[in-house]
This record gives structure tokens, sequence and C-alpha cells, in this order.
């Protein structure tokens, strides 16, 4: 790889940048904290967004246990941190990932500030996926007895599973965007990489090449989720 | 034994009040298979909902084995639900558990070990007929064959009711009789108490004892099936058990006197139009027939139209009069 990268560079294919980049490890290593930044952004803003996606579905008006209050509060929290373009809102997080993880600096808070904004739109992503199931599904369950704890554990996710994997690939995709983002907070990866090297010292191959591999990275996310989602449909005959 | 006293059910929407149900009062025996028969729209599902107060009745009351459901806590409600199977037009099997998991559904929730779930579901799927395909995802069977595992699931907590609401309306004919002709074997085998809601006269007609005649909410009419049939009292319940004939009638202007008689079961071993045109020596068009063997005896109605010849016609009124055959005049 190396050699073939100085045999490139010689024909001035590639920039003599590029190649110290390459040798340096520092394209390997973005590309290793892009794929961690995104997967580990993505598990917490699910540990938050799963439940509260959850809570959103079951409080609602047509929901198994409708608690009004609730939902609008949630409903209305969730819609000002969505409203709010994410690079802001990861600016101004910045003091919250300060309390977290004592610092506003680097990969650390980069995270926090990625699950603060990501949660939000995954909570709904949630609710959307849960508001799927068949309601008369649900129904035969609460004419069995179920109480509602069983509905959610044992009707509804088990029975959204499917359309929550798509989402959760949606999802990823969308955390994985936003953490080109975090370049400007002093996040690194591919992102950073993309903007310093490529843009700053008008490398146009280093942008190109960021590009290239995260439209890579983006591909393998859809097609492993897509593949998982299908295995598990008991729907499809 | 189920009763429901004076029970009303009113949706209040933005579009106003919706009265679903008008002071219901219905009792129904242990061990019978009670039909309630209405178009869509009368409040019959709503109806159904309200005996495992899946919908909560506005007003009035639900009895269930003397025990008052609408009193009822939450938890204890939910216990008398367990007692209470039921089924679906819309089948609504948990599409992503196999066929033995589904039956096994309802004994898990109720704590039993999953093992133990699953060699009781065998049970109900070979009661049903559906041994073999146990490892099957409800996407991959036909409609007949949900509405099976259906019912399977719905007995797998040995209830003493079954409710059926709409069961056989999303399938075919054929399908629909085999699925009645194992909801009859349920109710004489194990004793299950069976109630039907439909808006197909051929669903009670098939295995109902008693039926109820739904209509704006309100019950028109009930009583024994044969009964209803023979002798339909309501509009309602008139126009859903005789709907061909009075298209019949409507296109036949002949202008001929007509009659209708009534086969109540006690006449029926005995060829009435034969003896009638033999004995009288007049032609008689018969306009409409509708007659059932039921437990072995018929039931029905024929319309005849009379021949315009007034000595006849008189002579065929005279017979009638005599004979101790049900009619009437039909205007």
């Amino acid at each position: 790889m190396s050699a073939l990268l100085t045999n490139l560079c010689e024909k001035g294919i590639v920039s003599e940048m590029l190649v110290k980049l390459w040798n340096n490890g520092v394209l390997q290593l973005g590309i290793w904290e892009t794929i961690y930044m995104t997967v580990l952004s993505a598990f917490f803003a699910y540990l938050i967004g799963l439940p509260l996606g959850m809570i959103l579905a079951v409080t609602d008006e047509g929901g198994i246990r409708p608690v009004r209050w609730l939902n609008s509060l949630l409903g209305v929290i969730i819609n000002f941190f969505r409203s709010i373009p994410c690079i802001i809102l990861m600016v101004a997080m910045i003091p919250v990932a300060r309390l977290i993880v004592h610092t506003s600096l680097g990969n650390g808070a980069v995270i926090v500030t990625l699950i603060i904004a990501a949660a939000p739109y995954v909570a709904r992503m949630v609710e959307s996926s849960i508001k799927e199931v068949n309601a008369g599904i649900i129904e035969a369950a609460q004419a069995m007895g179920c109480t509602n704890a069983q509905i959610v554990l044992h009707v509804l996710l088990p029975e959204a599973k499917p359309s929550l994997i798509q989402g959760a690939v949606i999802s990823t995709v969308t955390i994985f965007g936003y953490t080109a983002l975090a370049a400007t907070l002093g996040g690194t990866g591919l992102g950073q990489i993309a903007i310093i090297y490529g843009h700053q010292r008008s490398n146009g191959d280093i942008t190109w090449l960021c590009v290239v591999l995260m439209v890579v990275i983006v591909q393998l996310i859809q097609l492993v989720g897509t593949f998982i989602a299908r295995r598990t449909d008991k729907r499809i005959k | 034994m189920i009763e429901l006293k004076h029970l009303s059910k009113t949706y209040e929407s933005s579009a106003g009040r919706v009265e679903a149900l008008k002071d219901i009062n219905l009792t129904i025996s242990d061990g019978e298979i009670f039909g309630v028969i209405g178009l869509s729209g009368a409040g019959k599902s709503t109806l159904v909902r309200c005996i495992n107060l899946l919908e909560r009745p506005t007003e009035g009351e639900v009895w269930i084995d003397g025990q008052e459901l609408t009193a009822l806590s939450r938890s204890e409600l939910l216990r008398v639900r367990r007692g209470i199977g039921m089924i679906f037009q819309g089948f609504n099997l948990l599409e992503q558990r196999n066929v033995l998991d589904n039956v096994a559904f309802p004994l898990e929730i109720e704590g039993m070990k999953k093992a133990q779930a699953r060699e009781k579901a065998k049970e109900l799927l070979a009661l049903v007929g559906l041994s073999e395909r146990e490892r099957a995802y409800p996407a991959q069977l036909s409609g007949g064959q949900k509405q099976r595992v259906a019912i399977a699931r719905a007995l797998a907590t040995n209830p003493k009711y079954l409710l059926c609401d709409e069961a056989t309306s999303a399938l075919d004919p054929n399908t629909t009789r085999s699925i009645l002709e194992l909801l009859r074997q349920i109710n004489e085998e194990m004793g299950v108490t069976i109630i039907i809601i439909t808006h197909e006269m051929k669903v009670i007609d098939q295995i109902c004892d008693r039926v109820a005649v739904i209509d704006h909410s309100c019950i028109a009419e009930e009583g024994r099936v044969a009964d209803v049939f023979t002798s339909p009292q309501s509009e309602i319940a008139k126009e859903l058990i005789l709907p061909q004939d009075r298209k019949a009638l409507a296109a036949q202007t002949d202008g001929g006197r007509r009659l209708r008689i009534i086969f109540d079961g006690q006449k029926s071993r005995r060829p009435v139009i034969s003896d009638l045109v033999l004995e009288c020596q007049a032609p008689v068009n018969i306009l409409f027939a509708d007659t059932k063997d039921f437990e072995g005896t018929v039931y029905g109605h024929m319309i005849l139209e009379l021949p315009h010849d007034k000595r006849q016609e008189e002579k065929i009124i005279a017979w009638l009069k005599n004979s101790g055959v049900t009619w009437k005049e039909e205007v």
C-alpha cells in the first residue's frame, strides 16, 4: 500500500501530504476514530433515546397508557433539541460535556455532545417504529390479560424489531454525519483530516479520499443493517 | 353466565357525541353459542369489547359469573380477562413469533415455564389440526390457518368463554364453514361458551343457538335462532334474514295475489306445495323460497303467487285454511 502510494506520488497523481499521512498512520487512525465515535455515540444515544421513544409511543393518546402531560412535556423538550441546528447544539452543549467528562476538548467531549444531539432524533425514530405495530395485535394482548409492561416487553419491542433496526441504521448514518462536524470542536477523525489537511492546506486529493472512505463506511453500515433487519423479520415469506 | 345490564357507550369527539350502544340488556347462559348480528356500524364490535372491558361502558354493568367487571381493580380485571378468550377478524397473531410460540404466548404471560407452555401449545395445535405447521410464521399461513392458530391461542388458558369478533368475515365460504365447525366442536367437547359477532346470517344459521339482532346501537330482537329465522319481528331482522326475496318481489309485478308460506318445523315432512297443487288443481308460481334443515326439521319461507282466476284463488285459500299450514298475506 505504502509503495503503491509512493509510486502514485512520483507520477504526480497524489500529493506528498497524502503519502505522509498514510505512512504516519494518521489516515488509518482517522478511520478508526470516526468509526468508534459513531458506534459509541449511537450506543449511548439509543440508551437514552429508546426508553424516551417508548414512553412517547406508550403515553400518546392512542397508546396503551395515555398520559397527556408527560407526552406533551417530552414532546416539547425533544422538539426543542431537534429544532437547533446540530453544530450550534454541539457548541452549546460543551459546558455539559465539561460536567460529564471534565474536559471541553477532544473526542470524549465530542461524544457527549454527539449523544445529546442524537438522542432526541433517536427517540423520534423509535416512537415511529413502535407506533407501526398493528393495533389489533396490541388489542389481542390486552384481551389476554397482559399488563402494560408485558405488552411493552413481549409485544411492542419484538414486533417492532425489524423497523427498529432499520431506524438504527438511519440514525447511525446520521450520527456518522455529525462526527464530521465534531472537527470544529476539536474532535478528530476523517472529518478533521478532510478539513485540516485537505481543505485548509489545499490538497484536493485528501478531501476526495476522505469522501470515498466515508461513502464506503456508510455503505457498509447500510448493508450490514439491512441484512440484519431482513434476517430478523419473520413477516417475509 | 354473562349478563349485560343497561349497558351504554357514548364516544365524545370533536365531531360530537356518538352513541355506540344504548341500554343493552343481554343474558348469555353457560354452554351456549350466542350470536350477535347487525350491519356495520350498528355497535356490535363495541358490544363484544364491553364484555371483557377492552371498551369501558359509559353506563351499565357487566356481570360475569357473579362478578361485576366495571367495579374490579385493574389486576383483578386482567385475571378475569385470562378466562375469556378472544379471536378477531384480522387474526392479530404476533408476526415475529412462530405458530407454536404464538399459542404458548398467553401461557408465558401467566408465568408458565417456556418448555411447559410449548407442550400445552402442541396439544392445542393438534386440536385445531395444525401440528405440522408449528415452526411456520404467520406470514406463511393462509387466512383459515391463521384463524386456527388464533383459536388455539385463545383456548390456551382454558377459558370458559370465547369471544369471536367477525372471526370469519375475512375468510372464503369454505374456510368459514370449517372454522365454524371447529368452533362448534370446541363448544360441544370443551363446554366453552361462545359469543359470535357477525354481519353474516349464514354464520348465525350454521352454529348459533340464540341470536340478538342489533340495529342503531339497540337490540332490536333476541331469541332462539329458529324463532327469529322463521318469524323475524323487527324491520332489521327481516332485512338481514330475507334480503333476496324483497328484490325478487320488486322484480315480479305480475299482479297475482301473493302468500307467504312459513315452515316452522312442524309441517316439514309433508310435501305441502305438491298437495296444494294436486288437490286444488291450480297452478302456483313460486316467487321465492328459502328453507333450511335445522336440527332435523325444516324452517323457512316460500312466497307463492296465486293464479289470476278468482275461483282457483279462493280454492287455494280455503285449502290452506284447512291444511294447518302457517301462511300469511304478503304485501
